[in-house]
């Protein structure tokens, strides 16, 4: 079981080596002439006349909720899936009744316009 | 004791040999890849691409690397420096780590691990974090613009791949990935779970577009709107990496969907004139057509309006993978099974 996940761990100092490394020699290699022109935040030539954390779409805040719902329906259906031939009947009319309470929380979501973007 | 750490050590530089083994030509890859995107978006628009570095612009991609190597690095005042540095890595590190479970022939792997399914889809699910940090730590109003877009966008997606994985696993009954070829073995091309699941194979190839963020689903870099979106303050090796994560991701998404619905390496007719070839050569030139296909996608479709893109997430994937997840599991339920299995 360990023997599986041991080269995962040292590919994960492998690949922030690999990341790092690059980074470093860029900085290292390349020019360093910095100017408050350059350095400052890129707004089509203009002067950036306020600060970029600005307030955003609520929306976004909504989807993210949204997601959360949905990624543990998912991470229930993973193990049902796996384990289908096993459960027989019951297993499946089981998933069968938790998808259809999902769907109905889905349909009402989408009849309040959380989805819509327009 | 002493054996332990033997077999210890060796563990640690086996794995580092395979680890490189997998690396050296993924990074390779995702450099010719560019070239060839160059080209092929170049021949299909009437033009030659890039010819002159090099014999046909065979060495451009060096040249491009070379020169990215030796471009400054900017760091912009307002910016947030330990962060801004760190987003580069962050979006670097899983689009490598995701290929420790990737299957290359019957149990050859960086890690032959069990969940190896979960595994892919829990770091995929990582690589969003260095976008968003990337795009807040700019400080920049078209940086957060396409952090904020890319963030959804990725979100929404992520839901319907993971519904169409269901689909697989519900015929392999299994997380391992080499098993998951090893269930579509038989009857060559139509063995396959490109058929049976026909709509997951869609779902999970066009939202594997959606999450790498290429055309037509690139409002978070979108050139004509945002300018470059969430790396518009990037510069030198800083942006290499965020363009080696999204070529790596590219074709670690087609090389993922030829191992769930296209066989893996397993040969499209089952005879002994195509069965010789290595499983090595099928699994790549599968990869390879799909990676075309991105391509090819890319330099046909015009970008989507970002109110399309959620429509189509949660409104079309969504409910046709539900739907479809019902239908496979009655099929399995009632003397059908005898076809899917």
């Amino acid at each position: 079981m360990l023997n599986h996940y041991l080269p995962v761990l040292i590919f994960i100092v492998v690949a922030l080596v690999v990341g790092v490394v690059p980074l470093l020699m860029g900085a290292s290699l390349g020019p360093h002439k910095p100017d408050s022109e350059k350095l400052s935040p890129y707004e089509c030539g203009f002067e950036a006349f306020e600060d970029a954390r600005v307030k955003f779409d609520v929306r976004y805040y909504l989807v993210a909720i949204l997601f959360i719902l949905f990624d543990l329906e998912i991470a229930f259906l993973f193990p049902w899936a796996v384990v289908f031939d096993q459960i027989g009947m019951m297993g499946f009319l089981a998933m069968m009744i938790f998808l259809a309470i999902l769907v109905v929380g889905f349909i009402y979501e989408w009849k309040k316009g959380a989805l819509e973007w327009e | 004791m002493h054996d332990f750490y033997q077999t210890g050590w060796w563990a640690v530089i086996w794995s580092i040999i395979k680890i490189v083994i997998v690396v050296v030509p993924l990074l390779l890859g995702v450099a010719y890849l560019t070239l060839a995107e160059r080209k092929v978006i170049g021949y299909m628009q009437v033009r030659l691409g890039p010819n002159r570095v090099g014999f046909r612009g065979s060495l451009q991609p060096i040249a491009d690397a070379l020169k990215l190597m030796f471009k400054e690095v900017i760091i912009p005042t307002s910016a947030n420096r330990f962060l801004f540095l760190a987003a580069p890595v962050l979006a670097f590190v899983p689009a490598l780590l995701v290929w420790a479970a990737v299957p290359f022939g019957p149990d050859v792997a960086i890690s032959n691990m069990n969940a190896g399914l979960l595994y892919v889809l829990a770091i995929a699910g990582l690589g969003v974090y260095g976008i968003i940090v990337a795009g807040w730590a700019s400080n920049s109003k078209y940086a957060f613009l396409g952090a904020m877009r890319a963030a959804a966008q990725l979100v929404a997606y992520e839901i319907a791949m993971g519904f169409a994985l269901v689909g697989v696993l519900m015929l392999a009954q299994t997380l391992n990935l080499s098993k998951i070829v090893e269930a579509q073995a038989g009857g060559g091309f139509w063995s396959w779970y490109w058929l049976p699941l026909f709509p997951f194979f869609l779902v999970y190839f066009i939202s594997g577009v959606a999450e790498t963020n290429r055309a037509p689903f690139d409002v978070a870099e979108g050139e004509s709107e945002i300018v470059a979106g969430f790396h518009v303050e990037y510069s030198g090796m800083a942006f290499a990496l965020f363009f080696l994560a999204e070529y790596a991701n590219m074709i670690f998404v087609s090389l993922l969907t030829t191992v769930l619905f296209l066989g893996g390496w397993y040969a499209p007719i089952n005879t002994p004139l195509l069965t010789w070839i290595p499983g090595l050569v099928w699994l790549l030139l599968k990869t390879a057509f799909l990676l075309y296909v991105f391509l090819w996608i890319r330099a046909t479709f015009p970008r989507y309006r970002y109110d399309q893109i959620m429509r189509l997430g949660w409104k079309v994937f969504i409910p046709v993978t539900i739907a479809w997840i019902v239908v496979v599991g009655i099929a399995l339920e009632t003397p059908m099974r005898a076809i899917l299995r």
